[in-house]
């Protein structure tokens, strides 16, 4: 709820402060590059922790593993992705523009299924509420920030060689970079990312570039959930 | 019915089951016990599934149960601490686990009369009281006739009049030939219930017989004298050696 109305909040304001529906969106993506993934991955943790005796309770009965586990996730997922809908989506459809929303509605959704399922991964791998917070945690700060300082590094003190093709498996590593190069292809200002935004558009054409790094998100949300999973299945309780 | 082949569960250093191997026939019903942190409690988790052993084998009507779930509806569970979601209500839950389990068409709500559960209905889990909890989960436990029985401590916590009302049902569920499997620190009430022993000691089994023959191998009346004795001729026997 309160997620809900922090992200209309947002939305509201910039559309106050802006005219323009395309700066709005620009604007936007930004804070739901950043926010999106922190809220999903600290509320995940936190929801597996409080609910852990409630997935006791399931397992001592005639239920399989996989589909408390599963419905745990499905049950997390859908509940923030909604929050996320309902909160950014509302106010465009007030303002009645429907074209450049869907990207961001769709990526958003992307980013929080992803980082539920990085969560669940760091919430399987300990029995402490406290480190199983920071490890998400972790992941997010190395997602947002971390990655990129790292990328940023790599091209400049590697800037005599061609390293198009290297930059692009690079992004592929980072949901985020991935989320946002889906974006910006979609809002047509790849130029904004320069050099590799540029390639990228060149390499892949639009609706090509966005297929792949949206096939990407969705491996992106599939091997940490199943990795939990498998965890899972062998934990004690 | 259940065989435990030389299940060993290590938590990190501390080695909780010690290469115990136990069969548990039907009709028969057993108390186990063992000072606090023996593994009485890591044994029984293991024979639900919560609990994977670190090696050994676990066999439910000759059937592995590692990666089975099915056979679960044959187990009534009593955990030692019932923990509950807390936002959910009492009719909830109780409806929750009868979807679960929808083949069951027989449902024993005899304890939840008994307990007179059924007039807090509407109250939230976490504003019961740790004796209701126990009268919940004992209810729980016996809700869909399952053969086996599993009680964790099941009179800890309960009011006198509740421990007989427990104890009865225990009683009459064991007339009915199901294997029951009770751990307690009262060991009066298991000399009435169980007519197995099984005694573990730093996570192994150092006794698995009858009752009658440890009453009679230590010349003793009570379970507790026997129980006592037993533990100082082991005592003795190990300064021995």
């Amino acid at each position: 709820m309160f997620y809900t109305f922090f992200l209309l909040i947002c939305t509201f304001a910039l559309f106050q402060l802006d005219g323009d529906f395309g700066k709005v969106v620009l604007s936007l993506m930004n804070i739901v590059l950043m926010a999106v993934p922190l809220i999903s991955v600290i509320f995940t943790t936190i929801h597996f922790f409080n609910s852990y005796e409630f997935i006791e309770l399931m397992l001592a009965q005639p239920i399989n593993r996989r589909s408390v586990f599963l419905s745990e996730y499905l049950a997390v997922a859908s509940s923030l992705c909604l929050a996320y809908v309902i909160g950014v989506g509302l106010p465009f459809i007030i303002y009645g523009a429907w074209q450049p929303i869907s990207s961001l509605l769709i990526t958003g959704v992307f980013l929080t299924l992803v980082f539920v399922s990085l969560a669940f991964f760091a919430s399987v791998l300990t029995r402490d509420k406290a480190k199983a917070i920071g490890i998400a945690l972790s992941f997010w700060f190395y997602f947002s920030l971390i990655y990129d300082g790292l990328l940023l590094w790599l091209v400049y003190s590697l800037s005599d060689y061609p390293l198009e093709k290297l930059t692009l498996a690079l992004i592929a590593l980072n949901p985020i970079d991935l989320a946002r190069i889906i974006m910006l292809l979609q809002l047509d200002i790849s130029a904004l990312m320069g050099y590799t935004g540029a390639f990228y558009r060149e390499f892949f054409g639009s609706s090509l570039g966005i297929l792949f790094s949206g096939s990407l998100l969705i491996v992106w949300v599939l091997w940490p959930i199943y990795f939990a999973l498998r965890i899972f299945n062998k934990k004690d309780l | 019915m259940i065989v435990v082949h030389n299940a060993c569960k290590k938590f990190g250093q501390l080695i909780a089951l010690d290469r115990v191997s136990l069969e548990l026939s039907m009709g028969k019903s057993y108390a186990l016990i063992g000072p606090n942190g023996s593994g009485k409690t890591t044994l029984i988790k293991s024979i639900l599934g919560l609990v994977v052993p670190t090696s050994g084998e676990i066999l439910f009507n000759s059937k592995s149960i590692f990666n089975d779930w099915k056979y679960r509806e044959q187990i009534g569970y009593m955990p030692q601490i019932g923990r509950y979601p807390d936002n959910m209500r009492i009719g909830q839950l109780l409806e929750m686990m009868k979807n679960i389990r929808p083949g069951v068409a027989k449902i024993d709500e005899e304890l939840i009369d008994e307990f007179k559960l059924g007039k807090i209905y509407d109250k939230r889990l976490h504003a019961l009281s740790g004796g209701t909890r126990q009268k919940l989960s004992a209810s729980l436990a016996f809700l869909f006739h399952p053969p086996v029985m599993i009680l964790d401590e099941p009179t800890a916590g309960l009011d006198p009049i509740s421990v007989e009302i427990l104890k009865e049902k225990i009683l009459h569920e064991k007339k009915m030939g199901k294997l029951m499997i009770i751990t307690s620190h009262v060991l009066n009430e298991l000399d009435e219930l169980t007519e197995q022993l099984i005694y573990m000691f730093e996570g192994r089994v150092q006794y698995n017989n009858s009752i009658e023959s440890l009453k009679e191998e230590t010349s003793e009346l009570k379970l507790n004298k026997a129980i006592a004795t037993f533990i100082r001729q082991n005592e003795l026997l190990a300064s021995v050696n």
